[in-house]
Formats: structure tokens, C-alpha cells, sequence
């Protein structure tokens, strides 16, 4: 990897990082009036994957897509002016944090159902195997996701078809609070897709670099017309399923697990590597995150300013015209 | 013309108004495989998918010897996976394709219902128009030979509720070909209900193509005592009991076609209530919240003053269909039950 792609990593994390601890900080004063799943823990895996999409290939996310959504190329005052509901938002207010879209940069949309993404995505790389446009597509989800029948019915229907869809399973070991092992019987998912006869790797999601090669090469394979593949990335999610609470003791998850997990932040080992090998100091820390508040700060402007929808637009686009 | 590089196919398909001079006859199952032939040739993004699409029988002849004519790329059998299938079709559709996906039994469609339902008919909204999913669901439906419960639902009255859906439901060979062109040419995703006991009606079908608005019904029999709105197949029954009200019994009744169930044509409705005062209505599902309900409360909420009696809804019991032909007989309305709550109305 070439040293401006190493740092660009980097900063396509901390950005993401920092939107969404921007987020949780706004959060409390009731104006973003719409539920939020943050991913705050799991920044490296949209990272490593998206660096290696072009802009025209498929995207699509879940209720947990800040990441992707930023990573892809999304538009960030778009994104949070979609937060808050206004107008200006990259989907003009109808669908809030958990529907994001940027048909621009290949994002036609993210799903709030569990699982319900990745029939798309596997649509979407059909339609590319037929028109022959040498797109890839990246579906992202979560653990919670491998339970769902829509997850087995497209694996086998992607790999009957070798269609060029990248599967990207965040497993977080969660689905709001119930544990994998709650769930179902053998914890390696990406076995479960070697049984589709995809070929598939397990790999530690919270390494950037490491999630950088696997989605290079399988991008890769996809653009070659030998996708699918299947990418289980074991990460963690520092806040609860849902708003900006930890969901930690009580019930919840225990304090070892917590602190373990966060002493396995992607983004303070991969500064710590960027600096061991020379790419980064306190000084670029310093100019990227001024710079990257500089822009977040104008995004929350821009959305707070921007205009909400009128209720004489509520009928508009139930169908499409 | 490459598939690779078509944005946009120019629709200069006429619409008609069904007063055509060509007199070919054709029946309901060759206009439904007509419409999907010419819409194949003229627009390479069509494609058809579904379970057993390109066997032998080729969907009751509706799909025959498409694949031999336009490759396995483009009319390609399926995994038995309802739910997953239509999320393809809508993601094929989302990026630019227009795809045709076939449930040989209505009933097999429950089981896609996420993705249709949460997926495909919301994608338009919620992302503000920026992503289209111009995808035609063509599901069959029958009755009668002990199918019983899972294999004889017709499910268009449930599915009228949900925003985003098209509904279109043909009971003539000219409407089974001109509105399965204009569900391809929708930008929306379209429901294309089809019963099995109109497949071999036949009737005239020009041999151009055509496609007719939705949200247009047809007056099919004139008359001036009951307004009889009949869906899909019941439009046969309708116009059998139509005929033997005149002969037998000397009523007039005006038989009404609505072609879409959403759009709905309300004016035909309203324009008919005006004459006759008395609405009957025949769907071919359920009674219980189906079809026939939601007209009826349309026409209770928009056109209340037009009635001199109750509205009338025939339609299925509230119990799923039994296999026993001496139970199918008392499950299903027929034109026997229309001409008797035709009388009924008139006394």
C-alpha cells in the first residue's frame, strides 16, 4: 500500500470517529429528532473496504451506515442535514439516520430491517453481471443479519451466478443485546458462506490494514467476474444498539468485555503503526483533526440552518415519477 | 443495442382506447406471453426470473420458449427463495434493469412480503424519488380442483394497503396484454394479478404493442338497475349472472371492469352509482378486509348519497379454502351468488 493511501486510511477513521462522537455529543438536545446507531469501534472495517471501491460501484448499508455512508464518498453535510431532518438531507428528510443514500457515489439506499440489504446488493450485482459493466458491489451487515433466511438465500444465489458482490459481515457479536452465542451454534460465520461455496476469510475488523488487503484482493476476484466473496470482520461496538448510551453491566454486556474491546480501538493502534513506521507525528494529528472539525462544524451549520420539509410534500415520490 | 449502454428505452408505445379495428382473437395465456415477448425485443433491460420460468411448460405457456429466444441471461430459473428473488429483481431494478418476476401461485408471493413490502414499494419514498425499482410481480392464482389452502389465495385485496404498490388486475386478453406493457413501462413496482380461470378465454388482441392507463376501468355490460364491479375472473361470473338477471329476471344490471385495483377508477364507479343506485361487488379473495371492502368504503365515504340500498360484497369467506369439491362449492361465490343478491337488491 502506497504511503498516501496508508494515511488516507487513517483519515477516513478519525473522521468517522469524530462525526459520530459529534453526533452523540448533539444528540442530547432532543434536535435530531430521529433514532441513531453509531459505530463508533468498528470505523476500520468501512474504511478498509471502501478504499478500494471506485465511485460508481454498489453500496448498501443498514441502520448502522454513518461509516459506510462517509467512507463510500457520501456528502457529510448531507448526511447530518438527513440527521436532522431538513430538506437539504440526502434523502430530503423521509428517512433519517437509518436511511441513508447517495445514488451519486453508488449508495442507492440502506435498510432498517436486519438482513434486508442484502437481496439488494446481490440484485444490484446481478444486474451488473448482465449488463456487464464491471461494477462491484459491497453489501454491508451485521451478525445479527446471518440469522435472517434472506442472508442464506443470497449467498447461494450469488455463488450459483458468481456475481460480483463483496458480503462485508460486521460482526460485532451483538444484535441489540443478545449475544452470538444466543444465537446460533458456530460463531464462524464465514464458515457458514464456505458452505455456500464462497470463498471467505474471518479476519480481525478492527485492523485496518488487514481488512485493506482481504477487501483488495476480493474486490478484486469480484472484478474479474469470480465474486462473490465473503468477509466476516470481528469488531466491536463501543455504544449500546441504539442512541449514545453504553448498554455495559446491568445485565448488559460486563465491564471485562467492555474494557478489553476498547483497548482494541482501531484507530489508536493504526496511529500508533503510522508512527512506529514514520507516516504520522503529533503535528499531522493535530492539522487533521483541526481540519476535520473545521468541516464538521459547517456540516452542523448547514443542517441546522436548512430549510424542513413543507406537508405539502408528503404525497410526493410514493411512486416514482 | 447493448444492454451496457442503454439508459433509457424511448417509450413511443401508443396508449390506446380500446376501440381498435384489428380483429385478431387470441387467448388471455398468448397476450400475457405476447406482451412479455414484444417488451423483451424492444427493451433489452426486461428480463423474466422466477421459479421455473423456463421449464418445459414454461408457466402454464406464459414464459414458453422465451429462453430459447433470449438466452439464459435473460429468462433464467430460480432457487426456491420467494423472499430473496423479489429482493433481486429490485435491486436489478434499482440499477437500471426492468425485471419481471414470476410466483406461479399467488399464495408463494406471502412469502416475499419484506422484500416487496419493506423494500421495493418504500424505495421511492423514502430516498425521495432518487432511486426507482421498476419491478412487475406477475403472480396466478386459481380455483377449484382441490387445492386447498395454500395453493388458491387471492391476496390483491390485503395488498391493496401497502403505499408504493401498483395493482393491476386483467380479466380480458386485450387488458392482459396492454396492462402488463405499462406495468413494464412503470417506473413503480407493479402487481400483476392473473387468474388461471381466464387463460383460456380468448378475445381480440391487436398484434402492435400497446399499453393502456391505469387508474382506467371499462363499463363491459351496460344496464341501468344494479352496478356490478367485478375483479379479475369474477368479471366472468359477473357477466353470466348479468345476462340471466336480464332474461330471467328482468333486471338490467351495468357490469363494471375496474382493470387496476390501485390506482382505482372511482369516477366509472361513481358515473354508474348515478344510474343505479345499487353496488355489488365480486372479488375473487377474501371478503374480510379484501378488495371488495375497500371499494365499498370508498364508495361510502365519496359517493354515500348516490345509494338507494346497502352495498353488497361477495368475495371468499372469512376461512381459508378447503380441498373437498363439496366444500369448494360452498366456499366460492360464483354467478349464482351475484344474481341472487341481485334480486334481492331490487325488492
Amino acid at each position: 500500500m502506497d504511503k498516501k493511501k496508508m494515511t488516507e486510511l487513517y483519515r477516513t477513521m478519525v473522521r468517522i470517529r469524530m462525526v459520530e462522537e459529534r453526533i452523540a455529543a448533539e444528540y442530547k438536545y432532543d434536535e435530531i429528532k430521529t433514532p441513531i446507531h453509531l459505530s463508533i469501534g468498528q470505523e476500520a472495517v468501512a474504511a478498509g473496504v471502501c478504499t478500494h471501491l471506485k465511485k460508481d460501484d454498489y453500496l448498501f448499508g443498514t441502520h448502522r451506515s454513518h461509516a459506510q455512508y462517509l467512507a463510500k464518498g457520501g456528502d457529510l453535510k448531507k448526511m447530518i442535514a438527513e440527521l436532522y431532518l431538513r430538506r437539504t438531507g440526502c434523502s430530503h428528510g423521509r428517512g433519517g439516520s437509518m436511511h441513508l443514500a447517495a445514488p451519486e457515489v453508488g449508495i442507492l439506499g440502506t435498510s432498517a430491517i436486519v438482513g434486508g440489504d442484502i437481496p439488494l446488493g446481490t440484485g444490484t450485482a446481478l444486474a451488473s453481471r448482465l449488463k456487464k459493466d464491471g461494477k462491484v458491489t459491497a453489501v454491508f451487515f451485521g451478525d445479527g443479519a446471518a440469522d435472517e433466511g434472506t442472508f442464506h438465500e443470497s449467498l447461494g444465489f450469488a455463488a450459483l451466478k458468481n456475481l460480483p458482490v463483496l458480503y462485508v459481515c460486521e460482526n460485532n457479536h451483538y444484535a441489540i443485546n443478545s449475544r452470538e452465542n444466543r444465537r446460533h451454534r458456530n460463531l464462524n460465520i464465514a464458515q457458514w458462506a464456505q458452505g455456500y461455496g464462497i470463498p471467505s476469510r474471518k479476519i480481525n475488523g478492527n485492523d485496518v490494514v488487514e481488512v485493506s488487503k482481504n477487501a483488495e484482493k476480493a474486490i478484486g476476484l469480484c472484478r474479474k467476474g469470480e465474486g462473490p466473496v465473503f468477509l466476516e470482520c470481528g469488531t466491536y461496538r463501543w455504544k449500546g444498539h441504539i442512541g449514545t448510551v453504553d448498554d455495559v453491566g446491568d445485565g448488559f454486556r460486563s465491564r471485562e468485555e467492555y474494557d478489553y474491546w476498547l483497548s482494541k480501538c482501531p484507530i489508536r493502534w493504526y496511529r500508533e503503526y503510522l508512527e512506529s513506521i514514520g507516516l504520522w507525528d503529533d503535528a499531522s494529528e493535530k492539522a487533521l483533526r483541526e481540519q476535520i472539525s473545521a468541516e464538521i462544524q459547517d456540516a452542523f451549520l448547514f443542517a441546522k440552518a436548512s430549510p424542513k420539509p413543507s406537508p405539502d410534500e408528503l404525497m410526493d415520490y410514493v411512486y416514482a415519477s | 443495442m447493448s444492454l451496457k449502454t442503454v439508459e433509457a428505452v424511448k417509450n413511443d408505445i401508443p396508449v390506446t382506447d380500446n376501440k381498435s379495428e384489428e380483429d385478431r382473437v387470441i387467448s388471455f395465456k398468448d397476450a400475457i406471453f405476447e406482451a412479455t415477448d414484444q417488451a423483451m425485443a424492444r427493451d433489452p433491460r426486461v428480463f423474466v426470473m422466477g421459479e421455473g420460468v423456463d421449464d418445459p411448460t414454461g408457466v402454464f405457456g406464459t414464459t414458453k420458449g422465451l429462453q430459447d429466444k433470449y438466452g439464459t441471461e435473460r429468462v433464467f430459473d430460480t432457487p426456491i427463495a420467494e423472499n430473496s428473488l423479489t429482493g433481486f429483481a429490485a435491486g436489478a431494478a434499482m440499477a437500471g434493469l426492468r425485471p419481471i418476476l414470476i410466483h406461479s401461485r399467488m399464495d408463494f408471493m406471502i412469502l416475499s412480503l419484506d422484500q416487496l413490502v419493506n423494500h421495493a414499494c418504500k424505495w421511492s419514498y423514502m430516498f425521495h424519488g432518487q432511486v426507482k425499482v421498476p419491478l412487475v410481480v406477475r403472480t396466478i392464482s386459481a380455483r377449484g380442483w382441490g387445492a386447498g389452502a395454500q395453493h388458491s389465495q387471492c391476496i390483491q385485496g390485503m395488498l391493496m394497503s401497502v403505499p408504493g404498490l401498483k395493482i393491476a388486475a386483467p380479466a380480458t386478453p386485450y387488458d392482459a396484454k396492454g396492462l402488463l406493457i405499462s406495468s413494464i413501462l412503470d417506473d413503480s413496482p407493479v402487481l400483476f394479478v392473473e387468474h388461471r380461470w381466464l387463460y383460456k378465454t380468448t378475445g381480440r388482441v391487436p398484434e402492435s404493442l400497446y399499453s393502456i392507463p391505469f387508474g382506467t376501468g371499462a363499463v363491459r355490460r351496460p344496464g341501468s338497475d344494479v352496478t356490478i364491479v367485478a375483479v379479475s375472473y369474477m368479471q366472468k361470473e359477473a357477466l353470466k349472472a348479468a345476462e340471466e338477471l336480464e332474461t330471467e329476471d328482468h333486471i338490467s344490471a351495468e357490469v363494471i371492469d375496474p382493470r387496476t385495483l390501485k390506482p382505482l377508477d372511482e369516477k366509472i364507479i361513481f358515473g354508474s352509482l348515478a344510474k343505479t343506485g345499487r353496488l355489488i361487488i365480486a372479488d375473487t379473495g377474501n371478503r374480510t378486509g379484501g378488495a371488495a371492502s375497500e371499494i365499498a368504503a370508498v364508495v361510502s365515504e365519496k359517493a354515500f348519497s348516490l345509494l338507494k340500498k346497502p352495498i353488497v360484497r361477495i368475495g371468499c369467506p372469512d376461512a381459508p379454502t378447503p380441498a373437498s369439491e363439496i366444500l369448494e362449492k360452498a366456499y366460492y361465490p360464483d354467478s349464482g351468488t351475484i344474481r341472487r343478491e341481485a334480486i334481492r337488491l331490487m325488492k
